[in-house]
């Protein structure tokens, strides 16, 4: 199983380095993305863009569609490419510890 | 990374030259990144009670096979071939003539020779060939008689390079149009993995949506409360753009019809336009009409990446589809715009999980048309009922909102060549927009080329394979595209949605993917809809900015 560590702590990771257990998201993760990412600082609309994910993951069990992302962060995609250069699933939703989107999308 | 691999850099590898050795003797297969999809979670081969669930990484040399894995292949090979006719049929008929050779895109897109269907098909039927073929068991005791007789036995080199090159087919089935014998060759793929399957040795891009279909009703694992709120999103823009509540209506028991769709087209742009598009046909056609549409939460999924995994796994989740129609008391069942959904649909659900006798053979009742190709079935494509609809003058249209679409058309392989639906799409196209060109005739209708991405390819990790396989695909839309000006790929296909936007940005990036359904949406006229400014993705109309700018004058 592979693994990721930031400042001791340690993740277990998939294949494309998304967080195998949810439950294991912390601030050490963000911090381990961030650098994977390479974003050299976050601001509030990282967060706003990981909030968003996280709750609509813990009501749904998915991640939200592109578009309901786009609008319940009000950010057009366009923007959330520039605030994560790997855009909204390899990038957000990584940082935001949730499974790697699978199936026919 | 593989994905950094450049167009042109891609085109360079393509090496079409003869291999200096006989294929048998060439070297063991070499499984490279970008060519391969990960292994299955084992969680989802579990739910779904698959055996020999394991973690287990192609590149490394210990598969973790079950000890008595050669004689499982042999016992599976060997019922299969007494249980299907046309696979015991296909694996003594071919005399290699090599008409399909050049027919396959993987092969044109990487000039592998494995990838020649002729001899994709020869990995499996060597062991066929040694281990059930009495004259070759006899030639392969003379020096030289495998190779004579062209047998091998199994061995994890040939488990290894079964597993690398079924999963390098698309099963799309357009090498099988060529073959003067009519073999088809997707049916040995098929076979290929129901039999790789027998060991745990599945794709991750196939089991976890096949689990996620089998527990919440579709591969995404979108659940009812969720589903409904994606219809819902999407209610509430089309009342942004039309002034219209479409008032959807989701598991309505004694509703006329029940609609079936890949959820691919509630969850992934471009498809969720489609799905506008066929909310906005069913609010026209309850208040014109009064049909009631169904949605389901339950038969949530008209894909069935079972279809790729085996048999049995196929049957377990295409039986839903008749359950919730008896559950709802529909009439009959209306199916999207979905590729391989139509080949289940086609040839195998009516035998498999019917005979649907509690629904009515299917007759539009607008139009009186009576679908006989649905007789048995009980299930209509979407685009044979809107022609059908547009046919009779039974819809009004105001096509000059797609004016600004020069559309080319890419025929779904499995509705094209698994049910023939040629036509139909062609005569909406026309009907909706005024700039239509068709790719070469090679490269359409029944010889239509693959996106490279079906029958459970279209992950990320394989795209160097994907970007191969569509080039020739993609080829035809360049042509198109520098010919005509083209600059929207229209397809009736949610993983063709999925997949296009990613081809066309690597080989065509002027061109857009655009579905059927999203065209009728635009030209549609709701009653009492307010004056349009955008279309469905919300971009200014054709002409509206200019109307507006000329107003301000």
């Amino acid at each position: 199983m592979a693994t990721a560590e930031m400042n001791g702590a340690t993740f277990e990771i998939d294949e494309d380095g998304f967080l195998l257990d949810y439950g294991a998201f912390n601030e050490n993760w963000i911090e381990y993305v961030r650098g994977q990412e390479g974003i050299d600082e976050l601001n509030e609309e990282h967060t706003k863009v990981i909030e968003v994910l996280q709750d609509y993951y813990e009501k749904n069990g998915i991640a939200p569609m592109v578009r309901v992302l786009s609008k319940l962060t009000k950010f057009k995609l366009k923007h959330i490419y520039e605030l994560f250069p790997s855009g909204p699933g390899k990038g957000a939703c990584k940082m935001a510890g949730l499974p790697k989107p699978t199936g026919c999308v | 990374m593989s994905d950094e691999i450049k167009p042109d850099a891609l085109l360079d590898k393509i090496d079409y030259k003869t291999p200096t050795t006989d294929w048998m003797s060439t070297s063991s297969v070499q499984i490279r990144p970008g060519m391969y999809c990960y292994s299955a979670n084992p969680k989802s081969l579990d739910t779904l009670d698959m055996p020999y669930s394991r973690k287990w990484n192609p590149l490394e040399e210990d598969w973790k096979l079950p000890e008595n894995w050669q004689e499982i292949i042999h016992e599976g090979l060997k019922t299969r071939l007494e249980r299907f006719r046309t696979f015991r049929v296909f694996m003594d008929i071919c005399v290699r003539c090599g008409a399909c050779a050049d027919k396959c895109h993987f092969f044109l897109g990487t000039g592998d020779p494995k990838n020649m269907p002729v001899l994709r098909a020869e990995l499996l039927r060597s062991v066929y060939r040694n281990d059930f073929s009495t004259a070759a068991k006899i030639l392969n005791k003379f020096p030289g008689g495998k190779s004579f007789s062209g047998s091998r036995s199994m061995t994890l080199d040939v488990l290894k390079e079964w597993w690398y090159y079924f999963f390098q087919c698309t099963e799309c089935r357009r090498c099988s149009v060529f073959c003067p014998y009519g073999i088809d060759t997707a049916e040995i793929t098929i076979m290929g993995r129901e039999l790789l399957n027998l060991l745990g040795l599945n794709i991750d891009w196939i089991a976890t949506p096949v689990s996620n279909c089998f527990q919440t009703g579709n591969h995404l694992g979108i659940q009812p409360h969720a589903f409904k709120d994606m219809i819902d999103f999407f209610t509430e823009d089309i009342e942004e753009i039309t002034g219209v509540d479409v008032d959807p209506q989701i598991n309505k028991k004694g509703a006329d019809i029940l609609f079936i769709t890949p959820s691919g087209d509630v969850f992934a742009d471009p498809g969720t336009y489609t799905c506008q598009g066929y909310m906005i046909l069913f609010k026209y056609l309850k208040d014109k009409y009064d049909l009631n549409v169904t949605w389901s939460t339950y038969a949530s999924e008209g894909g069935n990446f079972g279809f790729f995994t085996s048999h049995e796994t196929m049957k377990r989740l295409n039986a839903k589809m008749y359950a919730e129609a008896k559950r709802l008391g529909v009439k009959w069942i209306l199916g999207g715009e979905c590729g391989h959904m139509w080949r289940v649909i086609n040839q195998y659900m009516d035998t498999m999980n019917g005979p649907a006798d509690f629904l009515e053979e299917p007759v539009n009742p607008i139009t009186g048309t009576k679908f006989e190709n649905a007789k048995s079935t009980k299930m209509v494509h979407i685009c044979e009922f809107t022609a059908d609809l547009i046919k009779h003058d039974k819809l009004e249209m105001d096509i000059s909102r797609n004016d600004n679409l020069v559309l080319t058309y890419h025929d779904s392989c499995n509705p094209a060549r698994g049910m023939g639906l040629l036509d139909e799409p062609r005569y909406i196209i026309n009907k909706t927009c005024k700039e239509f060109y068709e790719m070469p005739e090679n490269t359409i209708r029944e010889k239509t080329f693959c996106c490279g991405s079906g029958a459970g390819l279209n992950a990320g990790e394989n795209i160097e394979l994907r970007m191969a396989g569509g080039l020739p695909r993609a080829n035809a839309v360049k042509y198109v595209h520098e010919k005509f000006g083209v600059n929207s790929l229209c397809c009736i296909c949610a993983i063709d949605r999925a997949a296009f936007p990613a081809l066309m940005e690597y080989w065509v990036p002027e061109v857009d993917v655009i579905g059927i359904h999203e065209l009728v949406g635009n030209a549609l006229i709701l009653e009492g809809e307010h004056k349009r400014e955008t279309d469905l993705r919300m971009e200014p109309l054709p002409g509206v900015e200019q109307t507006k700018e000329e107003d301000d004058e």
